[in-house]
């Protein structure tokens, strides 16, 4: 009788098998700028999850008395607007190729995911400025969320809740999808061309593969 | 990077099923292709990209309000503010869940009103949380204990009819000055509230209202309900451009980039029929919940999901691939 770590072991690499999780090659049309946007992506997670890690070792307020400290508050937002805009170009780059073809909408689901909770996490950061910003978004938001009665629960005046959002659970949360997602990617494949071999449609359900939509 | 035309060996039939279909492998040409090295190039790009940005712009931070600065900024304001908490004018005393139990003030989608449904979970009485309860703690001030008295012993609609004549006696002062308003019977009101002027512009309010009886505190709820609920905020947030009206959710304080990905969110609220509806919050919440599940679901929706097609960007993107087929 197998064990449960042997069964776990095997089932991983019999779905996520080396060489197709970090392959060395791809596709020939694989071949264009917009590819680029997608590791661009997830290179300015890494720079916001670094620049962040080193504003929690100091405290939220850091960053308004000391120089260095508003430094990396710079580069955390600036990571953030490169994070979100690389994200945006990744996702209708995407969204034009029509890339939830061939069995693909699961990662096109985890995307957009992914991109629902960053607006989720840059929002809570935004509210824990404790600054001028922070409190005038804070008095804003609250009538938004209450009117559809999340507010009772995600409270955006609560200063301590959100920072724990912003801090802990939410990049936990985009952490995780995001992984979801290069792993869907890395299963699946890289989209071919529309007309080209498994995706003859934007169709996820369509059957059989076909040429004719070029 | 080199191409190649031989086929992979390893490829399984390629299926345009659904989610759950089985892997497509690619047959076609193949090229090699680094991960790690994109990857890394991107990150060491990313960083000094970021670096750049941060030295030449930095970031901004313009000083929160705090009641002591409102208070002594715009005393004004800030007693018209004190009035209106009393006689249940002011904003927080009519919003309803989750802070105050009048359910009529919630907004509406229909007949739904989402806002009622989780009941009062952050009760807040004007009156006793913005007022009275942080008045009673000031010392030594035997005109205040008595004004206090005689607040606490007289009837709610007694009540009622002293801060409702002085808000309304305030408002037509010039300046909104106390020493001008003209003289009739506001019972304890006026000791009251120039009491919580004083208060405030020492800066006590601000620890009375955040602390609620506690050492440590990090629910701002009462002192960020309060200053909303005078101008100064909004007026300091307009001349920032915050306001609702100028896509204020969007932006950020000076000439910085916000959340323009906020950009269809903040929208809405420019135009009508949400711009004049008294429920624009709730409806453009629906909206926009609407609006990501189907952007969420855009390869299930029929004529969606052909858009790509319509528009040939992917001609662009698959350029290459494309030239090579046709030759």
């Amino acid at each position: 009788m197998s064990t449960w770590t042997a069964g776990l072991r095997e089932r991983l690499v019999r779905e996520l098998p080396p060489d197709e999780l970090l392959p060395d090659r791809q596709p020939s049309y694989v071949a264009s700028w917009i590819y680029v946007f997608g590791v661009l992506t997830s290179a300015a997670f890494l720079v916001v999850l670094g620049t962040g890690g080193v504003l929690a070792l100091e405290g939220p307020q850091w960053w308004h008395t000391s120089g260095v400290g508003h430094y990396v508050n710079s580069l955390h937002l600036w990571g953030t607007e490169l994070f979100m805009g690389f994200m945006v170009i990744h996702l209708w780059g995407k969204f034009f190729m029509a890339a939830w073809r061939g069995g693909r909408a699961l990662t096109w689901v985890t995307g957009v995911l992914a991109f629902l909770a960053s607006i989720g996490t840059a929002f809570t950061g935004y509210l824990i400025q404790t600054n001028f910003d922070s409190q005038f978004i804070a008095a804003e938001a609250k009538d938004g969320l209450n009117s559809v009665g999340v507010g009772a629960y995600f409270t955006v005046t609560n200063f301590g809740q959100m920072l724990m959002w912003h801090i802990v659970l939410l990049p936990l949360v985009v952490g995780l999808i995001v992984g979801v997602h290069v792993v869907q990617v890395r299963r699946r494949g890289v989209v071919p061309p529309i007309g080209a071999q498994d995706g003859p449609t934007p169709d996820p359900a369509a059957g059989a593969p076909g040429r004719g939509t070029r | 990077m080199t191409a190649t035309a031989a086929p992979r060996s390893n490829a399984s039939p390629a299926g345009a099923g659904t989610a759950g279909a089985p892997r497509a492998k690619w047959s076609g040409p193949t090229r090699e292709y680094d991960l790690a090295k994109e990857f890394v190039v991107a990150l060491v790009v990313v960083a000094v990209l970021t670096a750049a940005l941060a030295a030449l712009f930095s970031s901004p931070d313009v000083k929160q309000i705090t009641i002591a600065s409102w208070a002594n900024g715009a005393p004004g304001d800030f007693l018209l503010t004190g009035a209106a908490e009393l006689d249940g004018a002011s904003a927080s005393a009519g919003y309803g869940p989750p802070y105050t139990s009048d359910t009529s003030a919630a907004q509406k989608i229909g007949p739904l009103a989402p806002q009622n449904w989780p009941g009062v979970t952050h009760p807040i009485d004007t009156v006793t949380d913005f007022v009275v309860k942080p008045l009673s703690g000031v010392p030594g001030d035997p005109a205040l204990t008595a004004a206090l008295g005689a607040f606490k012993g007289a009837t709610p609609a007694q009540r009622l009819t002293w801060a409702g004549a002085y808000d309304k006696a305030l408002q037509k002062a010039p300046g909104n000055d106390p020493a001008k308003v003209a003289a009739a019977d506001y019972g304890p009101v006026p000791v009251m509230l120039a009491a919580l002027l004083k208060m405030a512009q020492s800066g006590g309010l601000d620890g009375a209202l955040l602390s609620q009886g506690q050492f440590f505190q990090t629910d701002y709820t009462m002192p960020v309900l309060f200053i909303a609920d005078g101008t100064f905020l909004e007026d300091a947030a307009v001349a920032q451009h915050l306001g609702g009206d100028q896509w204020g959710m969007m932006n950020e304080t000076g000439a910085y980039p916000g959340q323009p990905w906020l950009w269809l969110y903040t929208f809405w609220y420019q135009i009508k029929p949400f711009s004049t509806s008294d429920n624009a919050d709730a409806l453009v919440w629906v909206l926009m919940m609407v609006l990501s599940l189907g952007l969420l679901l855009v390869p299930f929706i029929p004529g969606v999901r052909s858009i790509p097609l319509k528009i040939p960007v992917y001609k662009l993107v698959w350029r290459d691939y494309y030239r090579t087929q046709e030759r």
